[in-house]
């Protein structure tokens, strides 16, 4: 079996998939949830209830608030109870619907059984405007609204939807499960999406730590007799899930500094989205759960939780058995991109796809020490940058330099970071520096377009 | 659990750290030292003793009554240097010779630098040159053999090609046999330090470092193949005036220089095309110094010239950035 991977850098950390075994599992429906109207990129939702009213599962409760924004359904029955700013995951402040849960009354319209539908609509359009309508955005961590990465701009042309389940994230299996689980329903979704770009053909890229869903997945596509459509088996490598980084090892293009992946030909959606896909095409049934993965050598009962968006995580915990003693950070997320969590009160989201419980020794960070100049932190790059070098720019505070080196094409895997033997905070410090390479780039980039129209008039 | 902790990705670390990476260096070490020590005995042991223990002293003195920062020698960077340095000098140099070596090794090529990852030039070899030039006599009391080096005893070429051959084979074996007359001859004409004894040893220890993934092989790999091009070349074209490439890969601690010393990460370039061409500048001009040069030994005066322009190898040779021409 040839493995595929990308080209430059990477890390191999233990994968520790330990909660691989556990089926996904219906968490009970938490008494309140709160939905945050910001769970995606781009402009925040703007609410279309008011307090008091009664809502159904998959009901709208928020609309978009721009092109690149997000429709955000109701994801239980029960009362609006407030609308207002709550901590969300990191801490910060943003507008939430409160809403008390009254038995599960579902919107009508949406198909709950559980009879798969394979046969695929003729309209592209028609598909892509389901997918708006269903809220879907990028499950695999960005949350870009799918919708508009489905509509490319004009003069580019899609010639290949790879769906990511590469799960290169240690820790994390609500993927996998999926797969497992779910996977006829993941083939249609992919099928799905094949057909919104024009019939083009079809990559479901997995790591070749998930055999069973390889060979799974593999089943289904022959069985439901779906067109080129394929699975690739890719090399166990961090960050192989990275949008960059597969498009390379799938079609072994290169995605250009600041440029999206459909300049070269590639639309990227991860096996939750795919999954997220197929229930709002074939079933009407738009975003109201997502499948979290709950782990960690210090946690006691490992899971894979179908879980209602705008459950507070303090309820998955407490159903759970409650949070370890020796837990020192919690995770929404895997151990190498995820966010540290500030506030347990803080309500899940669409792309909520895993809390992870890390002890003080697994986490804890070393003293930095001297640069030994050793290349290891270059080595392990996946954009090919110099993080030595970024991180010294950075602190120095030059910002031209840092965009010289290319600080702005860091996509913040920390592969630099996790192999510095020094410990010195390599990410940390690049991250400063990728900002100001970002907001030079953009503001000269405002800047010629307002003199490129002022020559104009 | 009282507070949670809230720090940026990633939230985990491999397990290489400064100090792990010297300890498999100490590690690959190991079959040399013991080696040596076996060939040479307590004399040998005593230089390795004063060498490591002067290095570590230094620079725990050092940090502690001059910089006054905290201890850095729990990295083990100063074993490391201590045992090259002892593996560089011939087992018969006085323990004070050793000291002034250790003194110039840590207390001048790397702390006045501002310690393990500043300086330019690796320390144990200034420390070795330092005393080539200033106590020759001691570090050339090989003198016997040293005419192998220079141009008149090289005018008998094969029966030196047979030693070096026999040797090759033969040392490991050697401590099995007694002939203690026969051994020091050989290692004589091994030119004498320690280091240079036991290529085998040496080599084991490469292949150790390189299969923990904390040295790459190509700077070794491309010293050995331009010294052996090289002086191929030469000995191709009047072989009774130049020595042969596998007398030259065997002697003078070229192994030692080529697999432990071109290999220290702060002084050699991070690329592998930066070390390519870092190997090929060593390779080249250890061949050389040791054909045309007044010094018998090229590889430290290779090496520290080659540490002098890694950062313009840093400079020109640079992993192709993903996306970009
Ligand atoms: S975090 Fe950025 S600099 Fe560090 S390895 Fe990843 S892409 Fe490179
Ligand atoms: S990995 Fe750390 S010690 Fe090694 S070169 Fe990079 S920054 Fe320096």
């Amino acid at each position: 079996m040839s493995k595929h991977t990308f080209s430059i850098g990477g890390v191999h950390p233990h994968d520790n998939k330990i909660s691989r075994e556990c089926a996904l599992e219906q968490l009970p429906l938490a008494p309140t949830v709160y939905i945050g109207v910001s769970q995606h990129i781009g402009a925040p939702s703007v609410p279309c209830v008011a307090v008091g009213d009664k809502v159904k599962v998959g009901q709208v409760i928020a609309e978009p608030g721009g092109f690149v924004g997000a429709f955000i359904h109701s994801s239980v029955s029960g009362t609006v109870k407030s609308i207002a700013p709550r901590a969300d995951l990191a801490g910060r402040a943003t507008t939430h619907i409160e809403i008390a849960v009254e038995g599960d009354e579902w919107l009508e319209g949406i198909d709950t059984s559980d009879t798969l539908i394979t046969t695929i609509p003729d309209d592209a359009k028609a598909i892509i405007d389901k997918i708006r309508l269903g809220g879907v955005v990028g499950l695999g961590g960005a949350t870009f609204p799918t919708h508009v990465k489905l509509s490319p701009p004009p003069g580019s042309k899609c010639e290949r939807v790879i769906i990511n389940g590469c799960e290169c994230e240690p820790y994390l299996t609500s993927d996998f499960r999926t797969l497992l689980e779910k996977g006829e329903q993941v083939v249609v979704g992919a099928a799905l999406l094949q057909k919104a770009m024009g019939g083009v053909p079809c990559t479901i890229a997995i790591e070749e730590n998930k055999p069973e869903a390889i060979a799974h997945i593999r089943e289904v596509i022959a069985k439901l007799g779906y067109k080129d459509m394929e699975v690739m088996v890719m090399k166990m490598m961090y960050p192989q899930g990275g949008e960059k980084q597969l498009i390379d090892a799938v079609m072994h293009r290169q995605v250009g500094s600041g440029a999206l992946p459909i300049s070269v030909g590639a639309v990227v959606q991860n096996v939750a989205t795919a999954l997220a896909v197929y229930d709002a095409v074939q079933k009407g049934r738009p975003i109201v759960d997502n499948s979290v993965t709950v782990t960690g050598e210090c946690f006691p009962r490992q899971a894979n939780l179908l879980v209602r968006v705008g459950t507070p995580l303090k309820y998955i915990i407490d159903y759970l058995g409650g949070i370890p003693a020796d837990a020192a950070k919690i995770i929404s997320g895997g151990p190498m991109m995820g966010r540290a969590v500030a506030n347990l009160d803080a309500a899940t989201v669409k792309g909520t796809g895993a809390l992870l419980f890390l002890t003080e020794k697994q986490t804890r960070r070393a003293p930095e020490t001297h640069c030994i100049r050793c290349g290891k932190c270059a080595d392990a790059c996946p954009m090919g940058l110099e993080p030595f070098l970024l991180n010294k720019l950075s602190k120095n505070a030059d910002w031209e330099a840092c965009e010289a080196n290319a600080a702005q094409d860091c996509i913040e895997c920390g592969c630099c970071l996790y192999s510095c033997p020094a410990h010195i905070p390599l990410l940390d410090n690049i991250r400063v520096g990728k900002g100001f390479a970002l907001s030079a780039i953009r503001a000269r980039a405002a800047a010629a377009k307002a003199a490129a129209e002022a020559a104009k008039k | 659990m009282s507070k949670l902790l809230v720090s940026p990705s990633p939230h985990i670390h491999s397990k290489d750290s400064t100090k792990s990476l010297m300890l498999d260096v100490v590690i690959a070490l190991i079959p040399a030292v013991v080696c040596s020590v076996v060939f040479y005995g307590w004399q040998e042991l005593m230089v390795l003793g004063v060498s490591v223990a002067s290095c570590v002293l230094l620079e725990w003195a050092i940090t502690k009554y001059m910089l006054k920062k905290p201890s850095t020698i729990g990295d083990l960077s100063a074993v490391v240097t201590g045992i090259l340095l002892a593996l560089n000098v011939p087992y018969t140099t006085p323990w004070w010779v050793v000291f002034v070596g250790a003194v110039v090794a840590v207390g001048v090529a790397k702390m006045t630098f501002g310690g393990l990852g500043q300086n330019i030039w690796n320390p144990a070899l200034v420390g070795r040159v330092f005393l080539l030039v200033s106590f020759p006599t001691y570090m050339t009391t090989w003198s016997k053999p040293q005419g192998l080096f220079g141009v008149d005893a090289v005018s008998g070429p094969t029966p030196l090609g047979a030693i070096q051959e026999g040797l090759m084979q033969g040392s490991t074996v050697q401590e099995l046999t007694s002939a203690y007359d026969y051994k020091d001859l050989l290692f004589a004409n091994l030119g004498g330090s320690a280091g240079e004894v036991c290529a085998l040893a040496l080599l084991a220890g490469f292949v150790y470092l390189c299969c923990r993934k904390v040295i790459k092989p190509w700077i070794t790999l491309s010293i050995f193949a331009t010294v052996a091009l090289t002086s191929l070349i030469f000995w191709g074209v009047n072989p009774a005036r130049f020595t042969d490439p596998l007398f030259n890969l065997l002697t003078g601690g070229l192994v030692l220089g080529a697999c432990f010393m071109a290999t220290d990460y702060v002084t050699s370039p991070m690329s592998v095309w930066g070390g390519v061409v870092f190997g090929v500048g060593i390779g080249f001009l250890t061949v050389m110094i040791r054909y045309f040069g007044s010094y018998p030994e090229g590889v430290s005066f290779a090496i520290l010239i080659m540490n002098s322009v890694v950062p313009l190898l840093n400079m020109w040779f640079k992993q192709k950035k993903f996306g970009r021409k």
